[in-house]
């Protein structure tokens, strides 16, 4: 890649942090839609594994 | 047409749904945002009067029609489910929330680093960049809204009602450059008429778009997932998707 590039025409102080926030963004909903569907198997199989031990118990 | 509306209606089908879309939307927006930032940033020619700066369009457009969007849906989907009783609809009210927020920051933010170089500073009383902090507020409302009631349910009513009356700020925030004396320009592309962009900027800023609108499918339905399971946790359908 050349200077010019990565100068951006000297905008490379504004151009470059608009797409950097804008990647940690998406990087973020991402992250953060998994973790939540993970999490919301881990409290259903929890849900789950109780209901199955009640029944066993009865 | 009512069949497909109704099976909408269903947690286990709508889950399925999610399940099976969120890894194409996914790929596709890769390919989407992979050509657009490609042709954005090293194809297209620099702007006659904004030289290289005018590239942080490719960022800041898709994510402010993106805040604006997400809250449409939001606010549609509440409807539905104040009218309907339909739970799926404030399962895919929560699960958009998050996303538009950070939407509707990342155009704050990038459009205020665009509007230092271009106008001489990060942030003006402007009526777009004003009534966009509005929407990001009425997010930030609507979040807050729904988790503070002890009954979630009546959390969910809350919360759809202010998303509903929210929703008469996102004309005002399209049309403000319109309406009112702006430092902003004017609509570029979503407007009546030919976009007044050349196609060698155009294309990369479409696909962007597309990259935007199809990650947040996929965003959307890895979030619904997890909304219905947290929702459903004691039905029948939940304990076999989650054994299987």
């Amino acid at each position: 890649m050349s200077s010019g590039f990565w100068s951006m025409g000297g905008y490379a102080r504004y151009v470059w942090p608009c797409f950097g926030f804008a990647g940690v963004v998406l990087g973020w909903n991402l992250w953060s839609a998994r973790r939540a569907l993970r999490a919301a198997r881990v409290r259903a199989g929890r849900a789950l594994s109780m209901a199955l031990a009640e029944s066993d118990a009865r | 047409m009512w069949t497909w509306f109704y099976k909408l209606a269903s947690p286990p089908y709508v889950y399925g749904v999610a399940g099976a879309f969120a890894p194409w939307l996914l790929g596709s927006a890769v390919l989407a945002l992979g050509y657009g930032l490609i042709a954005g940033l090293a194809i297209a020619p620099p702007d006659y009067q904004q030289g290289d700066a005018f590239r942080m369009i490719y960022v800041h457009v898709p994510s402010a029609i993106l805040s604006l969007t997400v809250y449409t849906v939001m606010a549609a989907a509440s409807a539905v489910a104040l009218i309907w009783r339909i739970k799926v609809g404030h399962a895919v009210a929560a699960a958009s929330a998050p996303i538009g927020a950070s939407f509707t920051l990342a155009a704050l933010v990038t459009g205020s680093l665009w509007g230092r170089p271009m106008w001489g500073t990060y942030w003006a009383w402007d009526p777009r960049l004003t009534s966009e902090l509005i929407l990001l507020f009425l997010y930030v409302g609507v979040m807050s809204l729904r988790s503070a009631f002890e009954d979630p349910a009546r959390g969910d009513r809350a919360a759809a009602l202010l998303a509903i009356v929210g929703v008469v700020n996102v004309p005002i925030v399209h049309f403000s450059v319109v309406w009112w004396n702006s430092l902003h320009q004017g609509a570029t592309v979503v407007k009546l008429g030919a976009p007044s962009m050349p196609g060698s900027m155009l294309w990369p800023l479409l696909a962007m778009w597309l990259g935007f609108m199809c990650f947040y499918g996929a965003v959307l339905c890895l979030r619904l997932q997890g909304e219905l399971l947290n929702r459903e946790r004691q039905a029948v359908w939940v304990r076999e998707a989650i054994k299987s």
